[in-house]
């Protein structure tokens, strides 16, 4: 049996037991069903409100939240940077407690440096969701990542995972080493020496491995989770050229026959095809890219049922 | 939730004989009123409506040579006290594959109380579609006096006047590895 969730907010994966991403695998589920309904909503949340507070562009994201929150019933108000007060000079710690003033349930946050979302939720009544935050984690991504492994191969222990590419800005590589090693996979990460950062390791004692090329990363592994090049987070030459990292570097279907040969291909989108990931394979038969979009929608509606829960 | 370690068993009023029996009649009762199993479609409600729906499917089976449609509902998402539990309750998989338009619906659940849990059962059915008609089947009936809503079964197992310190529980071998009902009271309260 699983656990009732006990959390006021959900900032990481990294403070997760195995058993709390269980309940929440369990409970997305469940909640998969709904959005294959011809009347997809349920007034599981009626009278709650969720604020959505974007500081960084998003589309999959934002409208994942938003259609979660609306599918529960829940009133959902989206913020985002451009139209925010914060242009007006207002502190990120002021609109919150604003924000707080109006008493919504539940504030889902990204925001391009690490650990605002902590900030927000030491200010905050409301739960606070992180929607990624810097380079640090982003737990729903994670999460959905799991649900799409899950669903296709049955289980998360024992796999093999490759996550390849530009893991030093990739939030999405943090969350999802922490959420895969504590279900028991084995990951294997690689990329330009430049992106990959040295003291990977010590996030996770076992399970980890930092692969020294891409090819022996891709061998034998049942999941390839390709990262895209983070160019906004890129400040300096990290590589030569994007020709050059797609020819070293890039998912290919040559470089793809390395893995089993049921093996799946995800992305946390958007991709940049022919760069990190060649068309062929990100269209292709083993890729589940849209499929994790789906999973993405029943993960944060069961991310904001379990945080609204009734008071302690 | 009620802690097992907590409860006393009072008296046991129904045993694996017994549960089959009343379910046969339940089966006969409802191919009786249905006229046979055509149209018809149980739906248990979690969990333990679940096999006690599928147990009855059988039976009808037997009887009319036809299975009629089954699902499954879980109604957590549509309960009335979600803010006052505490913990969000943990959700299960609702399965109604068939679609249940113009449908003869029976809804299937162990013990039927307050009526609280029908209800949501009932606003969940009806966002999946416009049945024909909505009856009720349970093994045990507490009693019309704790209903808190104009809800009445159709089909009964077994009236058990009870009070209202008492609970009831029922015990299928699927989820429980025994079978039986009985009546239960908590642990200092069996004056």
């Amino acid at each position: 049996m699983n656990k009732p969730f006990k959390r006021k907010d959900l900032l990481g994966i990294r403070d997760l037991s195995a058993e709390e991403i269980n309940t929440i695998l369990h409970t997305a589920e469940a909640f998969r069903e709904v959005s294959r309904r011809d009347v997809k909503k349920v007034p599981t949340l009626r009278g709650k409100t969720v604020i959505n507070l974007f500081f960084e562009p998003s589309t999959r994201t934002r409208t994942s939240f938003e259609l979660a929150a609306k599918r529960l019933s829940a009133d959902a108000v989206n913020i985002s940077t451009s139209t925010s007060s914060l242009a007006k000079g207002e502190t990120i710690l002021d609109m919150a407690k604003n924000l707080d003033a109006m008493a919504p349930h539940v504030i889902v946050v990204r925001h391009s440096s690490a650990g605002v979302p902590h900030q927000l939720a030491k200010a905050s009544r409301a739960s606070i969701v992180n929607a990624g935050d810097g380079s640090n984690e982003h737990p729903t991504q994670a999460l959905l990542d799991a649900m799409t492994i899950r669903e296709h191969k049955g289980k998360i222990e024992g796999l093999k995972v490759a996550i390849l590419g530009d893991i030093l800005h990739s939030r999405v590589a943090r969350s999802n080493v922490h959420l895969l090693t504590k279900l028991g996979a084995r990951v294997c990460i690689a990329g330009p020496g430049t992106l990959v950062p040295k003291d990977f390791a010590k996030l996770v004692d076992d399970n980890l491995e930092i692969c020294q090329n891409i090819e022996s990363a891709i061998e034998d592994s049942d999941v390839v989770m390709v990262l895209r090049i983070q160019k906004e987070r890129m400040n300096q030459a990290f590589f030569p050229t994007m020709r050059e990292y797609s020819i070293h570097y890039g998912l290919t279907k040559e470089r793809l026959k390395l893995a089993k040969k049921d093996a799946i291909v995800l992305h946390p989108g958007p991709m940049n095809r022919g760069v990190e990931i060649a068309s062929d394979v990100a269209d292709g038969s083993s890729s589940l890219i849209l499929n994790q979009v789906e999973y993405g929608l029943a993960v944060r509606m069961a991310v904001l049922y379990l945080l609204t829960g009734g008071e302690e | 939730m009620t802690q097992e370690h907590d409860l006393v068993e009072k008296a046991r009023i129904m045993d694996a004989a017994r549960i089959n029996r009343a379910l046969s009649r339940l089966a006969s009762e409802i191919v009786e009123e249905n006229q046979g199993a055509n149209d018809l479609y149980l739906v248990g409600i979690r969990r333990r409506g679940v096999p006690l729906a599928e147990r009855i499917a059988k039976k009808i089976g037997e009887l009319e040579g036809r299975i009629p449609l089954l699902g499954s509902l879980d109604i957590t998402l549509y309960r009335d006290d979600l803010s006052t539990v505490g913990a969000s309750p943990i959700v299960n998989r609702t399965e109604l594959e068939a679609s249940i338009e113009n449908k003869n619906i029976v809804l299937v659940d162990d013990v039927l109380y307050t009526g609280r849990t029908i209800r949501a059962a009932l606003d969940q059915l009806m966002d999946f579609g416009r049945p024909r008609k909505v009856r009720l089947a349970v093994l045990i009936d507490r009693g019309r006096e704790h209903r808190e809503l104009p809800i009445q079964a159709d089909f009964i197992g077994k009236t058990v006047p009870t009070k209202r310190s008492e609970i009831i529980k029922v015990m299928l071998k699927e989820i429980d590895g025994e079978e039986a009902v009985g009546i239960f009271v908590r642990a200092g309260e069996e004056a």
